[in-house]
């Protein structure tokens, strides 16, 4: 029995109790959050757009953390943006100057900053790192398939036999641009629209063929070509609901000026024409910024930006907001420290956003920590694993349970708050809005401070590390009960200077820094 | 067996009328007579745009005269893409250390006697790594038999040397079509390839005397059921519409311009008295059945007589006698040479063609006494043959689909640990072949393939929505996904990075997707095509990012994560390019 069918028939009765993702449904009977998974599963309206920034996106440059600025301008002052332009959200944190849409969007409650996400033992491979991001492996690892071909293969089992069906016309993911993704390879079969010829996409879309030789050649090219066409499936429905989805916004940029608008408004029409794929994939490139990165990347983060603005509008006139939600990602981010060359070398973690009208807003995390004299080799740590956004994602906006997320993503990874108003998010957003991490004092101090902080419960960990990121001492590293706790901690053995702590609990994580005066 | 029985069940698909109908499949038939060029066909539905495509080849006014422009890879590719089953890059190097005349003349130098196929299997009562090509017909085992038979031909292609022997087999075979579910013999299918085989690069006079007394052939069409009292016609007219001098308008009732319903009688008086000995796997003739009277042909044939012989010797000189009339008529060159051109070339004759191309393969055909060596030579040595025209206007048979890309690939099948599974992968290919509509020793009738005859799709009619699907999972399964042999579950795959580095520079992208694209198009692929496949590797990369990747993996070769991560991007981007429409054209 599909989950859909098991929820819906359990609504009018006097409510079976069961468990999903460790919360009792029953509970939330009248709540929007049932509503959602009862939407959720096989023919939930809800879409994901997912945006790959590929080349490795560099993350300080993009979301600023304002209260490292003496940090940013020691590491990469050629490349800094200067502080006053930088466009706030927060007191602490702000936005590239070239990203007024999302600061608009963020302004609008529709902006969700995630702060240094990544993964352990980062790859500097640009292909590596892709294909990390994409199947969802450990680094050590190597999986066949993608996150999202394993969601969707969960969701429709047995994809591609009898498809398209009645309850699924359409292709279940649609990846705008070339090869389809690795992210959508399933078990049996890529998930994604398969053309039969690379280009085929734009070609359905805009009626466009590729050029043939005037030689018998091309003739019988054609020919082949014309068979090829019948045996893409989704072509037809596909191309209708491209044809009826018009656009309405009028924040599109001009065709050919920004490719990811361009890809995003094909998104739009596609869905605003009526078709059920739940999963796009679009591409924006040139982030692999090793030298002159402000005349490469602020253009960038510009498209991003207005795309991201016009899609939001789009969606907006055409009363679709509440369907869809989209997420940025990058396969790394890029060094603390900038090189000669005014541009930055292949780095670690780094920020994502998460935009729709259904996200939670705001920033989520803290302000990544800088050593004060970065080096070349200084990479920003993670503060959550890539996975558990999926994670979240998966639950919070597709309904699976904990079990399926385990499945799917090979571990148990915490979820985090997206989403509003899922049962799962508002339990997790009241946990990490408590997650309370106090400046210690004294501060400078020598050789004892103390250290407060506040959790919910649950397994935590409080550690200080070197600004190079080594764990210099496990403070605590145990089960707590909810409630606010003070620990010492003693730098006896530790030469002057600055030092982090970092306060771990499954719902979030905070750091800050200390300095040993001696 | 009658003609009505092959067609029945693989009925033709632009036929009308009933299958029986034997006017269907000779309207289909070519045009014969000289000078007059294929006539406006329909045009199978084609929009008028299309259709000018076709047109634009009868602008061509190349002809047989020697070639005298570039020899370069594009040049080589493409002669032993058609002369060949795919083209091996190691091949193409090693023709062009020589001139584009030596190049063809170590394409006709004839290939040596393969040994014959083997028990593959255990069957209980002979053993297995033996010959069975000997042994007395088994209905038991004959399937299997056959198999072997199929298996062993596919082994053969896909391990050519560089030669035109294995594509001229086929075209013999095509030619002299013969299916084995009429002869019901393995062991004179084997018979009829071992002799295809041989005279491959022969005497086409030769052969079709060979064939007339061939007992596959004698089975297949009715030689055997040919006597005195009661004469079949089913060889005496195939002999004639299909094998030799071919079919020309119909001008009064029974004259087909090139011979007479009264020749057909005639000829099949000549043949009667032939059978086959299942026991001794050979020719019988019983002069009880044979009518020794005098043959009269018709004024097609300038009334020849044919005197009547008694014995073996007087009937066997009655066969010279009846072939040395047909092959004296220059219909006779005219037909092998236009069917030789739609094999080798295009399938367009049109008035150009027929007068620079078709009349000289004829003229020199019948100066050679039918000798075809020679015939072909000129053609793979014309400006005909390398006119920009005709390059990559082809569609791939089932064959060159299959072989052609396990050669290319150089692929060597998965879990090849003994002789059984050999012949199953072996076997697998012909299976696999087969599913996309040509069958090794079983053409759908007499006529052959009708891709090679019917007017006015031809290739086309390899092509379509399930064959094409089918062509598209073989060359995904061997990129990406495994192809997997039957009765053996080890999936097998193209090593990409070997083929990677056969490029002159695989660290470099532009280099990589040029060269692969030379590989496997023969003809330049449109702009928007190379940036998509551009993007498929490196996805908005620069183009140095595979350069730095591909020489990690260089300088790391026992890094199984690094070579995966440029194996998967080459394994992605190759299945992109098997799939496009440019690969199904050679």
């Amino acid at each position: 029995m599909k989950r859909r069918d098991f929820l819906k028939g359990a609504v009018p009765a006097t409510v079976l109790p069961f468990m999903l993702g460790g919360y009792s449904v029953k509970a939330f009977a009248n709540n929007p959050y049932l509503d959602r998974l009862i939407q959720a599963g096989n023919d939930t309206d809800h879409v994901f757009v997912l945006i790959q920034l590929s080349g490795g996106n560099d993350g300080l440059n993009t979301v600023i953390p304002l209260d490292q600025y003496s940090a940013i301008m020691a590491a990469r002052s050629n490349i800094a943006i200067t502080e006053s332009s930088v466009l706030k959200l927060t007191t602490a944190t702000g936005l590239n100057p070239a990203m007024t849409g999302l600061q608009n969007l963020f302004n609008q409650q529709k902006l969700r900053v995630v702060q240094s996400v990544g993964y352990p033992t980062p790859n500097f491979s640009h292909f590596r790192s892709t294909d990390i991001w994409l199947t969802g492996a450990d680094y050590y690892q190597t999986l066949p398939t993608g996150w999202m071909g394993r969601f969707l293969d969960h969701e429709y089992p047995g994809y591609p036999v009898g498809y398209p069906s009645t309850q699924m016309p359409d292709p279940l993911a649609i990846q705008i641009g070339s090869a389809v993704s690795t992210g959508l390879e399933g078990p049996t079969a890529n998930m994604g629209l398969a053309f039969s010829n690379p280009g085929a996409f734009y070609n359905i879309i805009n009626d466009k063929i590729p050029s043939a030789p005037a030689t018998r050649a091309g003739f019988e090219l054609s020919y082949v070509r014309s068979i090829g066409k019948q045996l893409e499936t989704f072509a037809v429905p596909v191309k209708n609901a491209a044809a009826k989805g018009t656009s309405k916004s009028t924040m599109w940029p001009t065709a050919k000026v920004n490719g990811l608008a361009d890809q995003l408004k094909i998104v739009a029409q596609l869905i605003a024409g009526g078709l059920k794929t739940r999963i796009y994939v679009v591409n924006l490139g040139g982030f692999d910024t090793h030298t002159g990165q402000r005349a490469a990347q602020d253009p960038l983060l510009t498209q991003l930006s207005v795309a991201i603005s016009a899609f939001q509008d789009e969606l907006k006139q055409y009363t679709l907001e509440d369907r869809v939600v989209g997420m940025t990602f990058s396969e790394f981010g890029r060094r603390i420290k900038s090189n000669s060359s005014g541009g930055t070398d292949h780095g670690a973690a780094a920020p994502l956003f998460v935009f729709g009208s259904q996200v939670i807003p705001g920033i989520l995390g803290t302000n990544p920590v800088l050593p004060t004299n970065a080096t070349v080799d200084d990479n920003l740590n993670m503060q959550f694993d890539f996975r558990s956004i999926y994670a979240s994602i998966m639950t919070q906006w597709f309904g699976t349970d904990s079990t399926t997320n385990q499945n799917l993503l090979y571990a148990d990874f915490p979820q985090v708050p997206i989403i509003r108003g899922s049962a799962g998010v508002t339990k997790a957003a009241a946990q990490a809005a408590s997650l309370e991490l106090y400046q210690n004092f004294p501060n400078p101090f020598n050789p004892t401070t103390q250290i407060k902080f506040h959790v919910t419960g649950g397994h935590t960990t409080l550690r200080v590390f070197d600004v190079d990121g080594r764990t210099l001492s496990t403070i605590v590293d145990r089960e707590l009960q909810s409630g606010e706790y003070q620990v010492a901690f003693d730098a006896t053995g530790l030469a002057s200077g600055t030092y982090l702590y970092r306060l771990q609990t499954l719902n979030g994580s905070a750091t800050k820094s200390m300095v040993v005066t001696k | 067996m009658t003609r009505s029985e092959f067609i029945g069940s693989n009925r033709l698909r632009s036929f009308s009328g009933t299958p029986t109908d034997r006017s269907a499949i000779e309207a289909s038939q070519l045009p014969l007579n000289q000078g007059t060029p294929n006539p406006g066909v329909p045009n199978g539905g084609m929009g008028s745009a299309e259709r000018k495509h076709r047109d634009r080849a009868l602008a061509s006014t190349t002809g047989l005269e020697l070639y005298t422009g570039a020899w370069g890879v594009d040049q080589a590719a493409h002669l032993l893409r058609r002369t060949m089953f795919g083209a091996r890059v190691e091949d193409i190097t090693t023709v062009l250390k020589g001139t584009m005349s030596q190049a063809v003349d170590m394409l006709l130098t004839p290939a040596a006697t393969p040994d014959p196929p083997l028990i593959y299997f255990n069957n209980g009562h002979s053993a297995q790594g033996t010959t069975w090509v000997s042994l007395p017909y088994d209905a038991t085992v004959d399937d299997q038999y056959l198999a072997s038979l199929t298996g062993w031909w596919i082994n053969l292609m896909q391990t050519q040397n560089i030669s035109i022997a294995e594509k001229m087999t086929l075209f013999w075979h095509n030619h002299f079509a013969t299916g084995s579910a009429t002869v019901k013999s393995s062991q004179y299918m084997y018979q009829q390839n071992a002799l295809l085989r041989q005279n491959a690069l022969g005497n086409f006079k030769a052969l079709a005397k060979q064939i007339t007394f061939n007992p596959a052939t004698l089975r297949y069409l009715s030689g055997n059921q040919n006597t005195k009292v009661s004469p079949n016609e089913n060889y005496g007219r195939e002999l004639q519409e299909l094998f030799t001098i071919g079919k020309g308008p119909e001008i009064s009732t029974g004259n087909y311009t090139t011979y007479t319903e009264a020749d057909v009688k005639a000829a099949a008086h000549v043949l009667t008295g032939w059978s086959d000995d299942a026991v001794n796997l050979k020719a019988v003739f019983n002069p009880a059945n044979h009518d020794s009277g005098n043959k009269q042909f018709s004024s097609a044939y300038g009334n020849t007589v044919i005197k009547g012989g008694a014995d073996q010797a007087g009937a066997t000189r009655e066969i010279d006698d009846l072939l040395t009339m047909i092959f004296n008529q220059r219909a006779t060159a005219l037909y092998i040479s236009r069917k030789i051109y739609r094999w080798f070339i295009d399938y367009v004759i049109d008035a150009n063609i027929e007068k620079n191309v078709i009349g000289p393969m004829a003229d020199l055909m019948m100066q050679n006494n039918y000798d075809v060596k020679p015939v072909l030579a000129a053609l793979f040595k014309s400006a005909h043959f390398y006119d920009v025209d005709h390059v990559g206007s082809m569609i791939k048979n089932p064959i060159d689909f299959t072989i052609g890309t396990l050669r290319l690939f150089d692929v060597a099948y998965a879990n090849m640990i003994d002789l059984l599974r050999h012949y199953y992968a072996w076997i697998g290919v012909q299976r696999t072949t087969a599913s996309m509509a040509m069958t090794l020793c079983l053409p759908p009738n007499v006529a052959g393939w009708a891709a090679y005859y019917q007017d006015p799709v031809y290739y086309e009619l390899w092509v379509n929505s399930d064959t094409l699907q089918k062509r598209i999972k073989f060359v995904d399964d061997l990129a990406i996904d495994g192809y997997t042999l039957p009765e053996n579950q080890v999936k097998t795959y193209i090593d990409v990075l070997a083929f990677a580095k056969l490029t002159s520079d695989p660290s470099k992208a532009d280099t990589l997707i040029a060269e692969w694209c030379k590989f496997l198009f023969p003809i330049v692929i449109d702009p928007d095509q190379v940036t998509t496949l551009h993007d498929s590797l490196l996805n908005g990369l620069p183009n140095y990012e595979w350069g730095v990747e591909w020489n990690d993996y260089i300088n790391n070769p026992t890094d199984a994560t690094k070579q995966k991560t440029v194996e998967d991007k080459l394994r992605t981007l190759l299945k992109y390019m098997l799939e496009m429409a440019e690969y199904q054209l050679m």
